[in-house]
């Protein structure tokens, strides 16, 4: 909390706690394991995006380049390098409707 | 699309720099240029964020930006507007909260005939007739254990004397004492007393015993000789001043080891805040001064107009300012309405209730009839139980739901609910008929009453913080 400095007492409780954002890596384990962990998303499917073949072409990749624009969108919960359709960016991809034909189409997001 | 919304909080300033009290949490954050610049932005509408960084991006780098909106968010100050947000619910508090505070009305009946009394005067709300009108020293016998039993494990319990005239029942007072002491030391509790009166009995003998027993003193006494004798008067109507200066200079003589307040009523006559002021603590030594406006409907002659509250709030003001000087330069100033809300406020305290009536704090009637507090004491119909049979759950529970902060529909919108939570419950019955309802004719008042001691605090806590560490524990 750079931009407001806490007075009292109940300011600087409330700092704290807000500090420690991420309250389920606060929490310590689980009391009880949940069994096996499966990951979901992009972590569980391996889609070489941005790679290249051998001979530096994209052709004759497993799936098209364009694909990886889409991997963070909307399939997964984690918006990593893709702007925030929720929030900020509903309209991003309004323009775009075949990913593969398209995408030169799609907006850059400016803050 | 999400919309930035203002919170719930008010804004101030404290020497010069820009504060923010939130609501319903009652912290104290001082704020930067770039969050002050959000505050002021969201003020004429929701705004969606990119907008909001692109309207302030000439003057502050976007990542400050971003950061200050999700700083003012995490505290909210600031909200989405499509989250929504939590309403109070009116619950008892889920965990018994135990007895600190037992108030013995030890004798209903008093000396003096003040004009504005509201045991006794046009205000009054308990049939006198019904109830014995002296406490007897059974009844006080079992009023002490029924402190200890409802103390729960608190380590320390507070025993109040109250009246009428507490010292008329001089004899029942000390040996509910001894017996006090006595069960807090088989019980290995701490009992600690305290006791108000009118200073007309402080006879050698009694102040010899206050001085023994380290009892905490009160006296009700409302100023100078004219102001004393206004209202305060025999029933002759032969004012009390004179008689009772003599007594209070030996008090304040002989008991050094506590500090003595006095406790000044005031009233559409007496308003002179300062001058009272100046009395109590400069010439007669009095430790502290408290102030409160009389408690009384709204027709009586006495009862304070929307001038003399505006009056008053001058004259607070400046005592106030006083007070901080004092403050800064590490010193004690006397005047207590200053000093407990500015300690509330330190504590970030956010109350469900006025006070702790009904809760940590109860009040015994004459006859062992327990009620909310003391000045409900001997009421039939604010009764929550008795000494012998103990509190009445049910009623218990009924009256702190019915008497939330979330059932004061009024006191919704209000930003100093934190710390008024709508007040006095004796206040609203004596002014509405109704002891659930806000006190709506001193809002106004409290709010700036609350401003100036916010801006008392935040000067404190910016320039002298080691002063509020007393206030830490």
């Amino acid at each position: 909390m750079r931009h407001l400095k806490p007075i009292n007492k109940k300011a600087r409780h409330i700092a704290e706690t807000t500090e420690q954002d991420v309250v389920a890596l606060q929490g310590g384990p689980l009391a009880t394991p949940s069994g096996p962990h499966i990951p979901l998303g992009c972590t569980f499917v391996f889609s070489p995006g941005w790679e290249t073949d051998s001979a530096g072409g994209t052709a004759g990749l497993c799936q098209p380049v364009e694909r990886d624009l889409f991997d963070c969108h909307i399939t997964c919960f984690w918006p990593a390098h893709v702007p925030d359709l929720y929030n900020y960016a509903p309209d991003w991809t309004g323009k775009c409707a075949s990913a593969q034909k398209d995408w030169r189409k799609i907006d850059l997001i400016f803050p | 699309m999400n919309l930035l919304r203002r919170g719930e909080y008010h804004a101030f300033e404290a020497d010069g720099a820009p504060y923010v009290y939130l609501v319903p949490s009652a912290a104290v954050f001082r704020l930067d240029d770039a969050s002050v610049a959000i505050l002021d932005a969201l003020g004429q509408a929701d705004v969606e964020p990119n907008e909001l960084v692109r309207a302030l991006s000439s003057r502050f780098p976007v990542a400050d930006v971003r950061a200050t909106v999700e700083d003012l968010l995490n505290v909210r100050a600031v909200r989405l507007v499509d989250k929504p947000v939590e309403a109070p619910v009116a619950s008892p508090p889920r965990k018994r909260i135990p007895l600190t505070t037992l108030v013995l009305n030890v004798t209903s009946k008093c000396n003096l005939s003040c004009t504005y009394c509201y045991e006794y005067g046009e205000d009054r709300i308990v049939e006198q007739s019904r109830k014995p009108r002296f406490m007897n020293e059974e009844t006080a016998r079992q009023s002490v254990d029924f402190m200890f039993a409802e103390a729960g494990d608190s380590p320390m319990v507070h025993l109040t004397f109250f009246g009428g005239e507490t010292l008329l029942n001089f004899k029942v007072l000390r040996s509910a004492l001894a017996y006090a002491r006595d069960r807090a030391s088989t019980l290995g509790k701490t009992v600690d007393t305290s006791l108000t009166t009118n200073a007309t009995l402080l006879r050698e003998e009694i102040i010899d015993w206050i001085v023994e027993n380290d009892v905490g003193v009160t006296v009700s006494m409302d100023g100078g000789k004219e102001q004393q004798d206004r209202f305060r008067v025999f029933n002759n109507g032969m004012g009390s001043y004179d008689l009772i200066l003599p007594n209070i200079r030996m008090l304040l003589e002989r008991h050094r080891r506590r500090p003595v307040g006095a406790r000044v009523t005031l009233t559409k006559q007496n308003l002179d805040v300062e001058s009272i002021y100046r009395h109590l603590r400069d010439e007669l030594g009095f430790w502290e001064v408290g102030f409160a406006p009389v408690t009384t409907s709204w027709q009586r002659d006495y009862a304070i107009q929307e001038d003399g509250f505006e009056a008053m709030l001058g004259q607070f003001q400046r005592l106030a300012q006083e007070w901080l000087q004092y403050a800064l330069a590490g010193k004690h100033h006397g005047f207590s309405n200053v000093r407990d809300t500015v300690e509330e406020i330190h504590k970030g305290m956010s109350k469900a209730y006025p006070c702790g009536a009904g809760l940590g704090l109860m009040g015994v009637a004459t006859d062992g009839d327990v009620a909310l507090c003391h000045r409900f004491a001997g009421s039939d119909s604010h009764k929550i139980g008795s000494v012998t049979d103990g509190v009445d759950r049910a009623k218990q529970d009924d009256f702190l739901t019915r008497h939330h902060i979330a059932n004061k529909t009024d006191c919704s919108t209000c930003w100093a609910r934190p710390i008024c939570a709508g007040g006095c419950y004796h206040e609203a019955h004596t002014r509405y008929g109704e002891s659930a309802r806000p006190n709506l004719h001193y809002c106004e008042w409290i709010r700036r009453w609350t401003n100036t001691c916010l801006e008392v605090y935040g000067t404190l806590a910016e320039r002298r913080p080691e002063y509020l560490a007393q206030f830490d524990a």
